[in-house]
């Protein structure tokens, strides 16, 4: 794909990402950045390949080095920005039906 | 070319990744958003297999090798988001960014090695940029997991002539970078991995206490930004997308924050260059301070018509959230209205108290936001401060020389009596004296918040 077409996916993505996120409200900073930084750990795609055209065993190791860290990103992100959120379920409705 | 389902898949994991970060916004799908992030995750990683003749030169390469290290990992990254206790989450945070960071910097420096004599000027500038930024992030993030963890003193660090070794190795990596884009060289590549190493390492000494849950959001759109330039250099679009996605709104969420402490982004970063290491003023214990017993606490709840709660972290690092709820409950029992000020930064993060609050099943409407509470702290009888101490100091509202000045504060000294639960008389994270402690209204019930507060809960139920 063209230089031209790849910086106008990129200028969008910023007004995008800029967009979604303005009116987010101070309880949910927390888990708003936790669950973005588990967006990003999609960098394992691209350790993936780099790592599936590895020509030498430098170029292996660090690859699968790469993708160690990234799907502990991608993994971990989502799972304790899940945890977090767990709590976030509104409480009540549980409470009456035990008081019932 | 990459098959047209796999690009096809790529768009659905975009939009997936949009609708996550726009559902993360709001309460009510807020988890429902995480979860479409985590699908479009899955499925951005099945479909790296299939890039094809064009990517690969062939099928896939190293595919056991892959698939166990994938293994591995997920496997690290559950354990530790399972096995990490809320009040440690943001350190947690700060780890899980630093190793994506260190992946796409891994990632550009394959990328160098592969290819590096035959890249574009464009190519090589972004992949060098990933090289130091991912850098920057990893050591930077590794170092606010320290600071937070107590592996380290959370105070700024300020080592003589900081700053001018800081600027050094900024320009140096600036150069080297330079340098690099138009005479590729490995032995360059290696040198420029280390300032930026370096430099990540000194950006975040300096940083203090309060200010670095503000570092990692930074950090955390600086990986966003890394993996958006590793998309362009491996010309892959859902990279650019998302990582972008987070560059941006990572931006905006730390300028968001910044702003709930009053502190302009260049004061956070910048600040503990030209500050001194603070010092403690006029030593404490020569001043007189009224403390209470748990008995004359319970009293003075029982007989106020309107209490508020100010949690502070020191709550849940004594794992006193449920203890304080059961009180709050026989205090609301007793008739008497009670409410929670949560300060935006409350904890150690913004919105770390209400996750931490949350999971100890305290009601959402009992929580009050700091702009909708402060006015009723006149009219109110007692302010019952729980392990927080920087985010009710007047010296934020009033000292213009206080590290913490201009940062907007839960009025508690406005209140007509004010009750502080206290392990000692130790200054709060950002490390300054508080007034309001030696007020006269004021009285400090010591000792372990969990324990004093269960001691308060059955005096007050033998009232």
């Amino acid at each position: 794909m063209d230089a031209i077409a790849l910086l106008t996916i990129f200028v969008l993505s910023i007004f995008v990402g800029i967009e979604v996120v303005s009116k987010v409200s101070a309880i949910l900073h927390t888990p708003l950045m936790s669950g973005a930084n588990a967006i990003h750990g999609v960098v394992l795609v691209g350790a993936i390949l780099v790592t599936g055209k590895a020509t030498d065993n430098v170029q292996l190791y660090l690859g699968l080095t790469a993708i160690v860290l990234a799907s502990i990103n991608m993994v971990g992100g989502f799972v304790v920005t899940d945890r977090m959120l767990e709590m976030f379920k509104p409480k009540k409705t549980e409470k009456e039906e035990v008081s019932k | 070319m990459t098959p047209t389902w796999v690009r096809a898949a790529e768009l659905a994991a975009s939009v997936l990744f949009i609708l996550a970060l726009k559902g993360l916004s709001s309460p009510k799908s807020a988890r429902r958003g995480n979860l479409l992030g985590a699908l479009g995750a899955t499925i951005a990683t099945f479909v790296a297999f299939f890039y094809g003749e064009t990517f690969f030169g062939g099928p896939i390469q190293h595919l056991p090798e892959i698939l166990v290290a994938i293994i591995i990992g997920s496997i690290i990254g559950w354990i530790a988001a399972k096995r990490v206790q809320m009040t440690q989450m943001p350190q947690m945070v700060a780890l899980f960014n630093g190793v994506g960071g260190g992946a796409a910097a891994v990632i550009s420096v394959i990328e160098f090695l592969s290819a590096g004599n035959e890249e574009t000027v464009a190519m090589l500038t972004a992949t060098i940029f990933t090289v130091v930024v991912g850098s920057v992030s990893f050591t930077g993030s590794l170092l606010t997991f320290a600071k937070l963890q107590e592996l380290m003193t959370s105070r700024p660090v300020v080592i003589p002539l900081g700053r001018f070794i800081t600027i050094g190795v900024a320009v140096g990596t600036v150069v080297t970078a330079v340098a690099l884009v138009m005479n590729p060289s490995n032995t360059l590549l290696w040198l420029l991995l280390g300032l930026s190493l370096t430099l990540g390492i000194l950006l975040v000494l300096p940083v203090g206490g309060a200010d670095v849950p503000i570092v990692i959001s930074l950090l955390n759109a600086f990986t966003g930004l890394s993996v958006a330039a590793s998309g362009y250099v491996l010309g892959n679009v859902l990279l650019i997308v998302a990582g972008t996605l987070v560059g941006a709104s990572g931006t905006l969420l730390t300028r968001m924050m910044a702003q709930a402490m009053g502190r302009p982004l260049t004061n956070t970063l910048f600040g503990a260059f030209t500050a001194k290491a603070t010092t403690a003023t006029a030593s404490a214990e020569d001043r007189p301070v009224k403390s209470a017993s748990p008995d004359d606490v319970a009293i003075m709840l029982a007989y106020a018509r309107k209490v508020i709660i100010v949690p502070g972290y020191g709550l849940a690092v004594a794992q006193a959230q449920n203890t304080i709820r059961e009180l709050v409950e026989l205090l609301v029992a007793k008739g008497i209205e009670v409410d929670y000020a949560i300060h935006p930064v409350a904890g150690r993060m913004p919105g770390h108290m209400n996750v931490l609050l949350a999971e100890a099943n305290v009601p959402y409407d009992q929580l009050k936001e700091m702009d909708e509470i402060n006015p009723e702290f006149p009219a109110t009888d007692v302010a019952l401060v729980v392990g927080a101490n920087d985010v009710v100091n007047p010296a934020a509202r009033d000292d213009k020389t206080a590290p913490i000045y201009g940062m907007p504060i839960l009025n508690v000294d406005q209140a007509q009596q004010v009750v502080f639960l206290k392990r000692s008389m130790r200054p709060g994270f950002a490390g300054i004296e508080n007034e309001v402690l030696f007020d006269p209204k004021t009285s400090l019930l010591f000792g372990d918040a969990k324990d004093s507060l269960t001691k308060v809960v059955s005096a007050l139920k033998s009232l």
